[in-house]
This record gives C-alpha cells, structure tokens and sequence, in this order.
C-alpha cells in the first residue's frame, strides 16, 4: 500500500502533464459533489428583471432568458455529467472488458458471439443508435447511461480481444495452469491484470465520449429534460442566443464540457503509469 | 541400472497427438468431379506424436532430444496434461491419468505430482506477479497452508534454489535471466512434485547462467527424490546429466537407451547425425560430420508405411520405403534396453567401417 503511495507520487512528480490532469479532474470531482452548496444562486430560480444580463461580478457567467445564474447551473451540471459518465462507463467496462477477454481467452463460439455482436452495433452510426436507444426506451438517466454504455461496448470488447488473445497460450497462462488454477481463474487474476493498464487508457478517453455522448443527446433534446441544468442542455439552450449576441449563455457551459473532456483524456496515459507495475523501477 | 528402477514411475504406453488441419468440408463442400455429391473428406490430420511408448523410472532422468518440430513440446504438453490424448495411456505410479480430461485436470489430485519448469523463464512468469506470489500460487491451489507457514515455505524455496530473499518482492522485469529460471525452479517444486519436466530449461539463459541452473537442477534432484523428463537441444548437457535418452524425429521415438550406450553407439542414422553435429574443440577427435540433406518429410497425414526418416536418411533403402521400421533392441549384451526404429541399424562394427 505504502509502496502504492510512493509510485503514484513517483509517476506525479515525473509528469508535469499528468499532474495538471489530475488537478484537474480533483477540482472537477469537487464541483461534482459539492456543486449544490456552493453555487451562489438556485439553479432553477427564475428572475425576469435579471434575464440575459452578460457575465459580472454579481453573475460569473452571466444569466440566461429567464434570469438563471449560469454559473450556478454549471457548476450543479457537473454532477449530473460526470455521475452518468461515470456509470456508463463502469457499465461498459464490466460489459466490454469481460464480453472481450472471454472471446480473445476462449475463441471458439464464444470469440464468434461477440464477435459479430460487436460487429453488429459498430455498423450502426453511433450517436444515431444511441439516440433511438434512448428514444425506444424513454428519457431517463438510466436509459441515457444504457445508451452511452453499448455504443462504447464494442471498443472495449474488440481491445480486451486483441490483448487477450495474444496471452491466451503465454507460458505464465500454462504455468497457471499446471499450479491448478480453474481457466475462470485464471482468466480473471492472470490475464485480466496484464490488460487493466490498456483498458485504463480506454477507460479515460470513453470518459470523455460519455461526457459528450450524454450532453449531445440532451442537446438534441433525448436526454436530460430542462429544466434540470445539464451541460447538453445549456449548451441548447444558448445556441439559439449566439446569433442575437449572448454569447454568453452557450460559451461557458460548452467550455465546462470541453474542460472535462480535455482532463479525461490527458488522464489516460497517466493512468496507464500508476497501473502498470513495468513502469515501477 | 535398469534393474534398480523395477517399478516405472510414469509409464507412457502409445501415445498419439493429431491435430486437424484446416477446416472440415463446410454445408455446401462437394465431392470432386461431381455435382451433388456431398463431400465426405476426412479433415488432413497433423501427426505431432505418433505412437509414443516409453517408461520413466522412480528418481531416474531421461533425456528427450530431437530437432524443432518433432513433437517434443507436444508430448511434454501431454505428459503434464495440458493437452488431451488423441490415443494412448498414461499411468502414473499405476494409476491411469491419460483419460482425464486436460481442462479438469488442474482440481485432479495427480496434479502436483507432475510439475514442468519452462523453457523461457521470462514468458512463463506473469509480469503482474511478484517472485514471491509466483511461487506461492501452486502452494495456495494445490497444498494450501496458513499465511505464515507460506511464507516460511516460500523462503525455503527460494533458498534452496539460491534466490535471495530480498528479490520475493519483484516483478519479473526486476530480475535477471538467471533470478527468473530460479523462481521458474522454486515455482515448479513448490508442490513437491514425482516428476519434473524439464522444457529446455537453460535455452534461454546465456552459457555461465546455465551451468549454475544445470548444476542446481541435479542437485534438487538428489535432495528432493524427484524423476526428471529433460528435453534439450545441448546433446553434451543431456549425456552429463541423463540416465536414459529417447531420441525423437517427427513424432516417433527413433532411438532409445542407456545415455552412454546412445551417445557411444548410435544405431539410428538420424542419432548419429545429430550426434555428428556437437562441435568439438579439439580437430582431429571429431567424429565425420555425417549431413542429412532435404527437408523432413510432411507429418500432416503420413504414410504409415514409409519410415519417417526416409529421403533424408543417407542409407535408405526399397525396405524404408515399404514398412514403418518398429523400435526393437539392438542385441548387445550390456544394453538390453538400447532399441532402435530402423531396418538397418548402424551396429558399432559398421559405424567403425564408415569412420
């Protein structure tokens, strides 16, 4: 554990880069979980004498047609994003990473199965399959995060593959085998940990199209029903303002979008070091 | 010597391996030069071991030579039943153990009783294992013991097979070539298994490393009772360490006996080859190189009548060519158990002719 500690500490030092990454996404998850207390106004309360008045010191990021503090509502947002980032994104892991190693570990029917189930849901446009996912079952969060999690399935199920397969006859897979572990086990303690830093990776950067998957489907109007803030729906909501001249309205919750996206993805290779004991020396 | 070793502990009786080839005739496959009728070919079949029978006596090791791509990781995957048997038995101590399926074998209680060290350290070692959990995994699946009795059971391991203790907390790309065959070593002795096998253990080590390791095997050997399968390439290694040796080429046993009987009297014209080829240091002692020429003769579907060794052997003949040769004694009087698969054996007086 302490060991853990050092290394983690190790791979910070040594990465400017990473270190900003994780700043960042330290600051993100704090908005996330105390947004509601500390943004100054409600987000949902309507001021008609304060309406689309550009940002202030009264208002950070000005306020929108109905006289809302933007800065309150994307701040409460991040919760809602990075709450349905996150489940679909452990979805999909569970999912993708398992359907993947089972295929790339066993092949036979089992590496067809999935195979051409992948295949199947790689054919479809992504975002319009997510939409009519959403649309089929309802506007829900949950649906949402169902959504957002099987359009990512197959880019996990096609990498856990690859990387399985190439280990199912490795020596140490034998050796696993003649020390009398079950083939169950050995797929989830000697192979599963060999490909963990690989789907680290993969898990920062489908971080990042969940983020932007949830926000299009509520920009489009699938998703988060207004007027529960949600950056999607912020963003929708000034778009229509730019040409008038607010550019306020859409400028600040489509930077909070970007910022998050940008963390995530800068956080995979970092991720990839603190997983991966090869690079502990 | 053979008498010493009265009851075999692994006794090996006809093994076969076939692999198909390629894929079966699909729905729509038709037979040639018709038009509907459905074709009924049997799928080409890979002969990596064919008829293999040999006994392994209690404490004894036996050597397994033979070129790349005879069967020797076939028939070593066999024997540590990581494969299914195609045909055959395999009797441990009497009890039979070819039958038992390969992916149950692992919960079996034979299981730690063969225990095989690999060929190249490196990749038989999990990278997200420590030396210590490397080593301790078969203890924890096969002999369970308390936390601290493991622990006191992987220190003991690691010092008899000479890795210092401050090297358990690595990971294999912390330790050297040499750390990596001894934790492969301590691995595979860790359950206290009858019989080792040995996949080339020194192949991937460099010359220094292997005399050390080779030094260290054979006096495991002696300390822990156990029998040793050796498959080498190094023919020197296999008569300084063997008991017995078996000499492979695709797939059948061609020569086998008394290690100094083999390497003194060649009666196999591929042994003799094999042997012809150790390079020696001094020019004039050198046996007369004797080559093979062409390739090795396809092992997907072979004839069972052609000897295996036929278009290559130097002194074929109409016979090779008609008949298997079957492994049979070559009568002498001190090595009973010395026998050959060829029609024509080179017997000792012939071999000095030719040289």
């Amino acid at each position: 554990m302490k060991a853990t500690w050092k290394h983690i500490r190790y791979v910070l030092g040594e990465n400017p880069v990473t270190l900003f990454a994780f700043a960042l996404f330290g600051f993100i998850l704090l908005c996330a979980i105390f947004g509601p207390w500390l943004a100054p106004y409600d987000p949902l309360t309507t001021n008609a004498a304060q309406s689309l008045k550009p940002p202030s010191a009264r208002h950070w990021f000005g306020t929108d047609a109905l006289g809302r503090d933007i800065f309150s509502r994307v701040l409460v947002a991040t919760r809602l994003d990075l709450g349905i980032a996150f489940a679909s994104v452990i979805l999909t892991f569970a999912i993708g990473a398992l359907a993947g190693i089972a295929a790339g570990f066993f092949g036979g029917w089992v590496d067809r199965l999935v195979g051409r189930l992948a295949d199947t849901i790689m054919a479809f446009p992504l975002f319009v399959l997510a939409m009519g996912i959403v649309a089929a079952l309802g506007n829900s969060v949950g649906n949402i995060v169902l959504a957002t999690a099987i359009i990512n399935t197959p880019l996990y199920a096609r990498v856990a593959r690859a990387e399985a397969n190439i280990r199912r006859n490795a020596g140490f897979v034998e050796a696993a085998r003649l020390s009398g572990n079950s083939e169950v086990r050995i797929l989830l303690l000697q192979i599963l940990p060999n490909i963990l830093p690989i789907l680290m990776v993969q898990c920062s950067l489908t971080m990042g199209y969940a983020i932007l998957n949830a926000a299009g489907l509520s920009f489009i109007g699938l998703g988060i029903a207004p007027p529960t803030p949600e950056w999607g729906i912020l963003v929708a909501e000034g778009a229509a303002l730019m040409i008038s001249g607010e550019w306020w309205v859409a400028l600040f919750p489509g930077l909070a979008l970007m910022t998050a996206v940008f963390c995530f993805n800068l956080l995979g290779d970092g991720l990839r070091d603190i997983v991966d004991p090869r690079r502990r020396t | 010597m053979s008498d010493v070793f009265d009851k075999p502990l692994l006794d090996a009786q006809s093994l076969h391996k076939h692999f198909p080839v390629g894929k079966a005739p699909g729905p729509f496959a038709r037979a040639p030069n018709t038009w509907f009728g459905r074709a009924d070919r049997p799928v080409p079949k890979l002969h990596a071991v064919d008829d293999v029978t040999f006994t392994l006596a209690k404490g004894e090791t036996l050597g397994l030579v033979g070129e790349s791509g005879c069967g020797k990781s076939t028939l070593v995957r066999l024997l540590t039943r990581l494969l299914d048997l195609t045909d055959g038995s395999i009797r441990l101590d009497g009890a039979e153990i070819g039958h038992l399926p390969a992916r149950g074998f692992g919960s079996s209680s034979y299981r730690p009783r063969i225990q095989m060290v690999f060929q190249d350290a490196g990749d038989s070692l999990n990278p997200r294992f420590t030396a210590f959990a490397a080593i301790a995994d078969p203890i924890r699946r096969l002999k369970p013991l308390p936390r601290e009795q493991l622990w006191a059971r992987v220190e003991a391991l690691a010092t008899m097979c000479g890795l210092p203790l401050e090297l358990l907390g690595r990971f294999p790309h912390q330790l050297s070539g040499g750390q990596k065959a001894r934790v492969g070593i301590a691995r595979a002795i860790a359950v206290e298994p009858d019989l080792l096998i040995l996949d080339e253990p020194t192949a991937a080590l460099d010359v220094s490393v292997q005399v050390v390791i080779l030094q260290l095997l054979n006096d495991l050997k002696t300390r822990l009772g156990m029998s040793y399968l050796f498959v080498s390439h190094d023919l020197n290694v296999v008569r300084l360490l063997c008991d017995r040796v078996m000499v492979m080429y695709l797939g059948k046993i061609v020569e086998s006996g008394p290690a100094e009987e083999v390497f003194r009297n060649p009666s196999h014209p591929y042994t003799r080859a094999l042997l012809s080829a150790i390079p020696h240091f001094m020019p004039g002692q050198a046996a007369p190189r004797l080559r093979i020429a062409g390739e090795p003769r396809s092992p997907i579907d072979p004839s069972p009548k052609v000897c295996r060794f036929y278009g290559r052997c130097p002194q074929a003949r109409v016979a090779c060519e008609q008949s298997m040769p079957l492994l049979q004694g070559v009568g002498q009087e001190h090595s009973a158990d010395h026998s050959v698969a060829c029609h024509f054996p080179i017997t000792a007086n012939a071999a000095r002719e030719v040289a």
